[in-house]
């Protein structure tokens, strides 16, 4: 199965919840219009690069994030913040390859070209949606073996020590630092931003190197800066030492197409192996 | 959780008759008075400049006051000045959760203006103790003034012991577990705002009660310190945030922000205990919510209302509040600001350590809409139906009447047969067959 269906199923039951229970400042027609603006901009960009076949897959996954992320009282607005993201996917690429996650990307486009009117609300979620939330998402990287879940898995382990250290030197009592880390908003970055295989290093040491810069910088951004949303800006703004890290620790890219016969291959050459006498 | 459900469909319903509704008579407001151990902060705020007026409901004599407030910069005299009562009270009254009335249209008569007056809602310290000790005991009396009725020292300090014996000393009564809070905020290079009451100066001023203090400050920092207070607090406290800020709507980032259930037709005997109303409905949202909330009572432009529980208030006052980027001033005292200059938020949170482990953090957003916490009280049409429709009407008059009950109970938490009783209507027991469900006699 492809992890991407997975993905789509959580993010959606995810926003019908969150928009049903707990009080999502997102209307239907948001929502619509923002998930209507992504597909037809993955449509109208796959026909103008002709090259690509139109999958909604990965646009589906980024309008659903963007559903659950972006705030505005215009609905031209989020529609823009749509367009914008998946036109980025298309036009910023350093040697083929994808500079931002999409989502990342228009998130952060939008609050700086808007003066804020389109902002991000991470503490919406409520502990039911968390845990609900972690659970699929912890799921996920066992059920689908999730193509990078090493970049998930080293950012939320620098995120950790970051946040429980922090603490440990200021004395404080261990429910602040397990407090901060019940948001769901998180766990859509650790699960489904950072670990975009057609925007992390491409070699393992390079994306827990990765990694670990993201961590800092978002917890920079938060205790040194005092500015809200640093897991965005911390990623958008490294997003740009991706091609440097894989200069100095080049690796094998990403391709979803691909990677099913990868798979395949590996496995015939280890059967081919086995046969051969020598 | 569950209970969401049936509230949020009965807002969708009501929304097509938000404009009728509108043109309520407000009967009623619910203001902060009617809760104990409740503090009222306002918050003004733009760019990264930040007035803070405290308000507090003390009641005991006014030597026993003091409060240690940490505070992210050093705070010079001119800094620090103290407020009128009249202001944060106003400034409750306008915000507060209201209560308006309709009275139903004889049904025989043609509806004529119902929806005629929609359009409103898119417009718009004890003398410090020698500096010499308290600098053995690693305290650095930064400042000392006298401000208004009060005696206030800034200070910093190296380790949380010697603050704590400086401030036991001096008169403070710092609760036991205060310790690692104060070491935390001392690591956080934060100063601390300790004030006491000067009761020579309090004579001169001559009020019977302590006068809201105010800090201006400039710090990236857009948070309200709550852990001190929750050290000693025996049980839950309220915490009312007033914000005021130029762009747009509050909330918390670090906790979820939900509004308060909004626009029920309750039952009309609730005009004479609004406030009762009022403290239950919030009790069981804070349970419903499992005490994890931040709740929205009130995000309007400043320069309107509708319906008003209260004037807004005006230029002056709010210049007195500390809203810094309002202009024009003086020529006429009671001008408003202009519409989008101002917008208010009333935060309300009821909060202990367990629930709320860490400080406030707040994010002003650019959500311009209007929120209000406002309850619909209908009065049934009384005369004698001349026509189809009067019937109609009358018929259904209970079904309608037995719903307020139900929302009611919903929302407060109230027994639903003491509503009914309340209401005189018919109990579920007591009920003519008429109108009942057929099987709510089944087993009886």
């Amino acid at each position: 199965m492809d992890p991407r269906i997975y993905q789509i199923t959580a993010l959606a039951g995810l926003l019908i919840y969150g928009m049903g229970w707990l009080d999502f400042e997102i209307g239907a027609a948001q929502a619509a219009l923002t998930l209507g603006g992504v597909l037809l901009t993955q449509w109208a960009c796959s026909r103008l690069g002709k090259a690509e076949r139109f999958d909604p897959r990965s646009a589906l996954i980024s309008g659903l994030s963007l559903c659950l992320l972006l705030r505005t009282n215009s609905l031209a607005l989020a529609a823009a913040g749509a367009v914008i993201t998946i036109a980025g996917k298309f036009t910023l690429r350093w040697r083929g390859k994808h500079l931002f996650n999409p989502t990342n990307f228009g998130l952060v486009a939008m609050m700086l070209a808007t003066n804020g009117a389109v902002w991000v609300s991470p503490g919406q979620w409520g502990n039911v949606a968390f845990f609900g939330f972690l659970m699929v998402c912890a799921g996920g990287l066992v059920v689908m073996r999730a193509a990078r879940s090493d970049v998930t898995l080293a950012f939320l382990g620098f995120y950790l020590a970051l946040m429980f250290g922090r603490s440990l030197w200021l004395g404080e009592p261990m429910a602040i630092p397990l407090h901060r880390l019940q948001s769901g908003a998180l766990l859509l970055f650790a699960f489904f931003m950072i670990s975009d295989p057609k925007t992390t290093p491409d070699s393992r040491a390079g994306r827990i190197v990765f990694a670990a810069l993201v961590a800092y910088g978002a917890w920079y951004v938060q205790f040194r800066l005092f500015r809200t949303n640093g897991l965005l800006w911390s990623l958008a703004g490294l997003s740009l030492a991706v091609p440097l890290i894989d200069w100095l620790l080049p690796g094998r890219r990403y391709s979803w197409k691909w990677r099913g016969i990868e798979t395949l291959n590996v496995q015939r050459s280890t059967l081919n192996a086995q046969q051969s006498p020598i | 959780m569950k209970t969401k459900i049936p509230l949020l469909i009965l807002a969708f319903a009501l929304t097509p008759l938000a404009a009728h509704a509108f043109c309520g008579f407000y009967v009623a407001k619910a203001d902060t008075k009617l809760f104990n151990k409740a503090s009222k902060v306002v918050l003004v705020r733009e760019d990264d400049k930040t007035v803070m007026t405290m308000a507090n409901d003390f009641e005991g004599e006014a030597k026993d006051f003091a409060v240690v407030i940490p505070v992210p910069t050093f705070i010079e005299k001119g800094q620090i000045h103290v407020a009128d009562n009249a202001l944060v009270e106003h400034l409750d009254a306008y915000s507060a959760p209201r209560l308006v009335e309709y009275f139903d249209e004889d049904p025989c008569r043609p509806i004529e203006t119902t929806f005629a007056r929609r359009g409103g809602m898119a417009a718009p310290a004890a003398k410090a103790a020698d500096a010499e000790h308290a600098r053995a005991l690693g305290v650095k009396i930064e400042a000392e003034y006298t401000v208004g009725e009060y005696d206030i020292l800034i200070l910093s300090a190296e380790q949380s012991g010697g603050l704590e014996t400086w401030l036991m000393e001096n008169g403070y009564k710092i609760p036991e577990g205060a310790g690692p809070i104060l070491e935390s905020y001392i690591k956080q290079k934060m100063r601390f705002f300790v004030a006491k009451v000067n009761l020579e100066e309090k004579a001169k001023a001559g009020f019977h009660y302590l006068r809201p203090l105010q800090v201006a400050y400039e710090s990236p920092k857009f948070m309200l310190p709550i852990r001190l207070g929750t050290v000693n607090a025996d049980g839950p406290q309220d915490l009312f945030v007033f914000a005021l800020t130029r762009k747009g709507r509050v909330e918390t980032v670090n906790y979820r922000t939900v509004k308060l259930p909004t626009g029920m037709e309750i039952p009309i005997f609730v005009k004479e205990e609004f406030a009762d109303f009022y403290k239950a409905m919030f009790s069981e949202q804070v349970g419903k919510e499992n005490m994890h909330c931040v709740f929205t009572e009130y995000a309007w432009d400043m320069g309107w209302c509708d319906p008003c529980a209260a004037e807004p208030l005006s230029n002056a006052e709010l210049k007195k509040l500390g809203v810094f980027w309002l202009g024009g001033e003086g020529r006429n005292p009671l001008a408003r600001p202009a519409n989008s200059d101002v917008f208010i938020t009333r935060l309300h949170v009821r909060y202990d350590r367990k629930h709320f482990p860490e400080d406030l953090v707040f994010q002003e957003t650019r959500d311009r809409e209007n929120f209000q916490g406002r309850y619909v009280l209908r009065h049934p049409w009384k005369g004698e139906p001349k026509c189809d429709a009067a019937k109609k009407y009358l018929e259904a008059l209970p079904e309608r009447q037995d719903k307020e009950a139900q929302t009611l109970a919903q929302l407060t938490g109230w027994e639903i047969g003491k509503i009914r009783e309340r209401m005189k209507l018919p109990t579920a027991a007591g009920k003519s067959g008429e109108g009942k469900k057929w099987w709510e006699k089944l087993w009886k």
